[in-house]
């Protein structure tokens, strides 16, 4: 009763915007999406929603989910907040529930705040899939299937091998990380105890993990925790910083102050690629986030298309590769990739 | 001369602000097929709930010639503090009665500060924005509080039963009925505008300008509570960065209906009708296909556009009435 009522008040709002005349100002909208002449199939409309746009890491996820897109002829829109935060992000779940799109796959801004809203894509018969950053583990009803790049304990403990690797496994090092984010969190707690049990001679500034990392979110905050981290601990030996806004804002400090302090942490080949050349860094790391975006495109299909449904042990196909699901209901790409100078020129370009 | 009066009644600002939702409405129902649906309607009520509680306690600040930059911080403050005594095995029901003392507290805090001594709000609230944010990081650390009674988060997410309306609706409707009442109806709001055209003046007129503003201080903390619970159960989780840089949107949104930052000036309705009709044209661009790259410029040119035609305005007319009372005196002295 109540949706009639809406739809005339929506009636009389249409008939009116058409009364004043304001055809001529309406964009070309998007509601002819399977104009390219090709079957059914094409209708099928996916939303790739990163943490936030104008970030050159989600900017390479989704060049890797449009070319899954395009092998499976379906339509990807790349939408999402310039901003990263899950009430940002909840406007554009919104969004794709209005626009009733088949699939739905996210980068989790917050693991805990965008939930309320996916349960209701989810309800609304959208699939769901994270993709780079997952919500909570309590809350992996609200999605299908996770897409991460390896064992998140991997994440961090490989971190600590390469630090462990330029300071040949002797010093004090410290974390410059993002306050508040699942993925940080997760890595930097499997730092704690390897880097304890795993080199002897290594230890946290400060005496303790929680001291050792020092929080910031933005490039400003990122150059002012080095500073702070130098003034503290002036006899420290390296800065970990598992964030590609950290570790460039490290390496920029470093080359600037010239310290000694070694840096290592996740970066973006294209970002990192001078102070690689120039020997600030040696070796940082990062998964393919191509490939997050475009195994992920071919989790939804799979799940919308059955019989794949996200269980452990089910299994789906994407590219040349089979990927299956694990506990936690989470399908990994594998291990961390590293780039050093050797490689670094080839991988720049890309993302 | 009359003419001119008849006009001047006929364009203010917040009439403006009324006209330019119309547009955004049109905008959206012409633009998109997804715009003027009930789940949409519902989408927008949520989205601008928390920003319209705080704008009614942020209007009578600014209209009184104070301002309040941490509502924010204790609208997270109040979503720690919730999570705080929840997570520590407080009842939720007695641990948003918590949040909200709070918020309240937090509050009178600010307008101890502003009135007890004197401090400028703009200074205080800066240094408050910042210290109510540090006790969020205290209280929960690193860790978000989430897995909240599943029946209170529904509350925050859900519609009324049987119509298109999210719950946040009814302290939305209860609250900005009363701000409206007391601002526009009662000795203490017609206080409120004296005070903020004219603070030396309502001293001596015999309005009691301090425990005023005390009073509008805490207000804004239990407005800012308020909007913490709605929050909380809403993203269902507390979190110590939530709500992060939502007093600018306040600002933004009663500066846009066209209370006049320097005090004195303003309606409760065109404060409502600012935050209605920004979170209206926000979902009708979004729907319609802009990037949020572009919604930024837009909104930013909106809040320019506020600022800048009222003024452009005051100054034709200005010219006019000069003009038109030079033509006056030309007149007497040629009869």
């Amino acid at each position: 009763m109540n949706k009639k009522v809406v739809k005339r008040v929506s009636a009389v709002l249409f008939a009116s915007a058409l009364a004043f005349g304001l055809a001529g100002c309406a964009p070309a909208a998007e509601e002819t999406p399977t104009a390219e002449g090709t079957t059914a199939a094409a209708s099928l409309k996916i939303a790739i929603v990163p943490k936030a746009i104008n970030i050159g890491y989600f900017t390479a996820w989704n060049e890797g989910a449009q070319k899954a897109c395009a092998e499976l002829n379906a339509i990807c829109d790349y939408i999402g907040p310039n901003e990263i935060t899950g009430a940002a992000q909840v406007e554009f779940i919104n969004q794709v529930i209005q626009q009733q799109y088949d699939i739905l796959v996210i980068s989790a801004a917050d693991q805990n705040a965008i939930v309320p809203s996916l349960q209701k894509a989810r309800d609304a018969g959208i699939i769901i899939v994270t993709s780079d950053a997952d919500v909570a583990a309590e809350s992996k009803d609200s999605r299908v299937v996770s897409i991460l790049p390896s064992e998140e304990s991997r994440i961090g403990t490989a971190q600590v091998d390469w630090m462990a690797e330029a300071i040949d496994s002797t010093g004090s090092v410290a974390i410059i990380s993002p306050a508040n984010a699942a993925n940080q969190t997760a890595w930097i707690n499997a730092m704690g105890p390897y880097l304890t049990s795993q080199y002897p001679e290594m230890s946290w500034v400060g005496g303790s993990l929680e001291k050792a990392v020092f929080y910031a979110n933005d490039p400003t905050e990122s150059s002012e925790a080095f500073a702070a981290i130098l003034a503290q601990y002036p006899d420290v030996a390296g800065i970990i910083s598992p964030t590609t806004v950290g570790v460039l804002a490290a390496a920029v400090e470093k080359k600037a102050k010239r310290a000694a302090v070694k840096v290592t942490g996740l970066g973006l080949p294209s970002e990192m690629a001078s102070y690689i050349e120039d020997g600030t860094i040696e070796k940082i790391g990062l998964w393919n986030p191509l490939d997050l975006g475009y195994v992920a495109v071919y989790a939804g299909v799979a799940a919308l298309n059955g019989p794949f449904d996200g269980a452990v042990g089910s299994s789906f196909p994407a590219g040349d590769k089979t990927y299956t699901v694990v506990e936690g209901n989470i399908a990994y790409l594998g291990d961390p990739y590293t780039f050093t100078k050797e490689n670094i020129a080839e991988f720049k370009v890309i993302y | 001369m009359s003419k001119f009066s008849i006009r001047k009644s006929l364009f203010t600002w917040d009439k403006g602000v009324v006209l330019f939702l119309v547009i955004s409405i049109l905008i959206g129902s012409f633009g998109s097929q997804y715009f003027a649906t009930a789940s949409n309607l519902s989408f927008v009520i949520q989205s601008i709930a928390e920003i319209a509680i705080i704008a009614t306690a942020m209007a009578f600040l600014i209209i009184s010639g104070e301002i309040d930059l941490s509502v924010a911080s204790m609208m997270a403050l109040t979503s720690a503090s919730i999570g705080y005594a929840f997570q520590a095995g407080v009842p939720f029901e007695a641990s948003i009665l918590i949040g909200l003392l709070v918020g309240l507290l937090a509050g009178i805090f600010n307008g101890v500060l502003v009135t007890v001594f004197g401090l400028p709000s703009l200074a205080v609230t800066i240094a408050t924005l910042a210290l109510y944010r540090g006790l969020c990081w205290v209280l929960l650390e690193n860790k978000p509080v989430n897995q909240l009674p599943t029946d209170w988060v529904a509350l925050g997410n859900e519609n009324i039963p049987n119509t298109f309306l999210p719950w946040a609706t009814i302290p939305l409707v209860l609250l900005a009925g009363v701000a409206w009442f007391v601002l526009h109806t009662t000795k203490l709001g017609r206080w409120v505008f004296v005070i903020g055209t004219n603070p030396v003046a309502a001293k001596f007129s015999g309005i009691p300008v301090n425990r005023v503003k005390l009073g509008l201080f805490a207000y804004s903390g239990l407005m800012s509570a308020v909007a913490g619970v709605i929050y909380t159960l809403r993203f269902a989780s507390a979190s110590p960065d939530g709500g992060a840089g939502y007093e600018l949107s306040v600002i933004a949104a009663v500066l846009f209906g066209g209370v006049a930052i320097a005090g004195g000036v303003g309606t409760m309705w065109g404060v409502l009708a600012a935050v209605i009709s920004l979170g209206v044209i926000r979902s009708a661009l979004q729907l319609v296909g802009f990037s949020a790259n572009a919604l930024l410029v837009v909104s930013g040119g909106l809040l320019l556009i506020s600022v800048i035609l009222p003024r452009v305005t005051e100054f034709v007319r200005s010219q006019r009435s000069r003009a038109s009372i030079q033509s006056n005196n030309k007149e007497k002295v040629n009869t």
